[in-house]
């Protein structure tokens, strides 16, 4: 099975500067890919740039609207996501709660859609 | 009188609240005794502490609150029972019901303890194992589903239709509500206290308690031991779960430096264990020992006492430790046992005697995302000198941890073994 984690965070937060810089932002996120790849349950993921470069796309009839985004008017937006191989749900969730971004903001588990 | 009343219904309401806490899985039990219908009992159990909040500060608290609720309690589930009727089998409830108020009423002042019975349902063979420390702390200890969940990593929506389904099976499946006889004791005590310490792990992982919940599971995870030991008192791997626990749970103020950052147990100040706790674990620990038969948590409460003991001597005896750790393995089998045993080995005899223990575990299932094992592995090949293995390792281990504060802990560590 095929699940989505989305890691939603505070980017506010994320952009003030750090008690201890260095290692804290990449290496925990190195490591978690790593485990992810060994465990044989990567399919790919990638860190998003921040929101405030974002835009927003909406077509209705006739009329197209492009905007500034983010989407939505939250705190916390969508920073990165990982596509993984899960055996079921309960082992996704556990996954989820590795994620370094599960430490800060929170990650959203999401099985993709399986056709048929 | 309005004075009264006012001063009153504070006190009423956490009279209700500490005879729910004291009373929940007691009064549970005795009404799913016989009927073996534990989410019924449930709610007629949710009913009348309703109707107490909404009584007692009004009218004071009853001489006495068990009694009390559990008369309300029967009465509503023989309500629901009627409004059942049509189904086949509510005659036969309906007779186990008038059977328990005769019982009642003849014995009115002693409220029977069923909970050793209800322990012992919740870890039947019938109920999958990895349910019953979660049916436990559910029917036991009244937790919501919610909170159960997050103890262990579930969502929410599945782990209630989980425990519906297990109280289900319970009643359908007839799941005797009894005391094992002699013959099966052992292994039945055993699926009981491993549920017990099943809830008492997940809670014991929130080293810090961030989480008020999970710092509560283990203390409530503790005062299960505390029941299954209080009940068998003559059972010496029961009371020495409950040393094995309280061990841990004592030495849960010097898992955090003043920073937060995480403190494994080896640089631990131990003047900041709790001298009380460890002092009723070693209590145990010499009441286990006296008894006949020896197993597993009696063996790892001795560990846990050899730990203890550096308070004493100042130093750990790593020696002992492994021994221990060798007698534990030829009883479980156990890959997680064997981890601890090479690191054991690997204080007293070097980390390439540890190292080559790990070895015969490498291919065991599930160890590609066992955290332990890749620290411990990391640790050893560090310090064996083998940097690129032991890089690697500790990378595994920091992307498998879940906790925060042990992930800042081990990239400080590779960060020093390894530069």
């Amino acid at each position: 099975m095929q699940y989505m984690l989305l890691i939603h965070m505070d980017e506010a937060a994320m952009a003030a500067p750090k008690p201890e810089s260095g290692y804290e932002m990449s290496a925990p996120y190195t490591a978690y890919n790593e485990a992810l790849k060994k465990a044989g349950a990567l399919i790919g993921g990638e860190r998003l740039a921040p929101s405030a470069s974002a835009a927003i796309v909406k077509v209705r009839g006739d009329r197209t609207e492009v905007l500034d985004g983010p989407f939505a008017d939250t705190k916390e937006q969508l920073g990165g996501y990982y596509l993984i191989d899960a055996p079921d749900l309960d082992a996704a969730v556990k996954w989820a709660a590795r994620c370094p971004g599960a430490a800060r903001g929170t990650v959203e588990v999401r099985q993709v859609w399986q056709a048929g | 009188m309005a004075g009264r009343l006012s001063a009153m219904a504070p006190d009423a309401g956490a009279a209700a609240e500490l005879a729910a806490r004291r009373s929940y899985g007691k009064l549970v039990a005795l009404l799913a005794a016989r009927s073996r219908d534990v989410a019924g009992a449930e709610d007629a159990l949710s009913e009348a502490f309703a109707a107490a909040l909404a009584q007692w500060p009004r009218h004071g608290v009853p001489e006495r609150p068990e009694a009390w609720l559990l008369a309300v309690a029967r009465r509503r589930a023989l309500d629901a029972m009627r409004r059942r009727q049509t189904r086949a089998d509510a005659g036969t409830h309906l007779l186990l019901l008038a059977e328990e108020a005769d019982a009642m009423t003849a014995d009115a002042a002693q409220i029977p303890d069923e909970r050793l019975r209800l322990l012992f349902a919740c870890a039947h063979p019938g109920i999958e194992p990895a349910m019953r420390a979660p049916l436990m702390l559910q029917t036991v200890l009244g937790f919501d589903a919610a909170t159960i969940a997050s103890a262990f990593l579930v969502p929410p929506s599945a782990m209630a239709q989980r425990l519906v389904r297990a109280k289900a099976r319970i009643r359908e499946a007839g799941l005797a509500f009894a005391i094992p006889e002699r013959s099966e004791m052992a292994d039945r005590l055993d699926a009981v206290l491993a549920a017990i310490y099943a809830a008492f792990s997940e809670g014991w992982t929130d080293a810090v308690g961030a989480e008020a919940r999970r710092r509560n599971l283990a203390g409530e995870a503790i005062w299960l031991a505390r029941l299954a030991a209080g009940l068998l008192p003559r059972e010496p791997e029961a009371l020495s779960l409950l040393a094995l626990m309280l061990f841990a749970e004592g030495r849960r103020p010097a898992r955090r430096d003043a920073a937060g950052a995480y403190v494994p147990l080896a640089e631990q100040d131990w003047r900041l264990w709790d001298a009380a706790m460890t002092q009723e674990a070693e209590a145990l620990l010499r009441e286990a020992g006296s008894l006949e038969g020896l197993g597993r948590y009696q063996l790892e409460a001795a560990v846990q006492a050899v730990h203890a003991a550096r308070r004493l001597t100042g130093r750990t005896d790593w020696p002992a430790v492994a021994r221990l750790y060798e007698a534990l393995a030829i009883v479980t089998r156990s890959p997680v046992v064997a981890i601890n045993r090479a690191v054991a080995l690997a204080e007293a005899q070097g980390p390439a005697a540890g190292l080559a223990l790990l070895d015969t575990v490498a291919d065991a299932p599930g160890i590609e995302d066992y955290q332990p094992y890749w620290a411990a592995r990391a640790e050893l090949l560090a310090r064996c000198g083998d940097v690129p293995a032991a890089r690697a390792a500790f990378a595994r281990a920091v992307g498998l941890e879940r906790d925060a504060a042990v992930r800042e802990f081990l990239m400080r560590r590779s960060a020093r073994l390894l530069a």
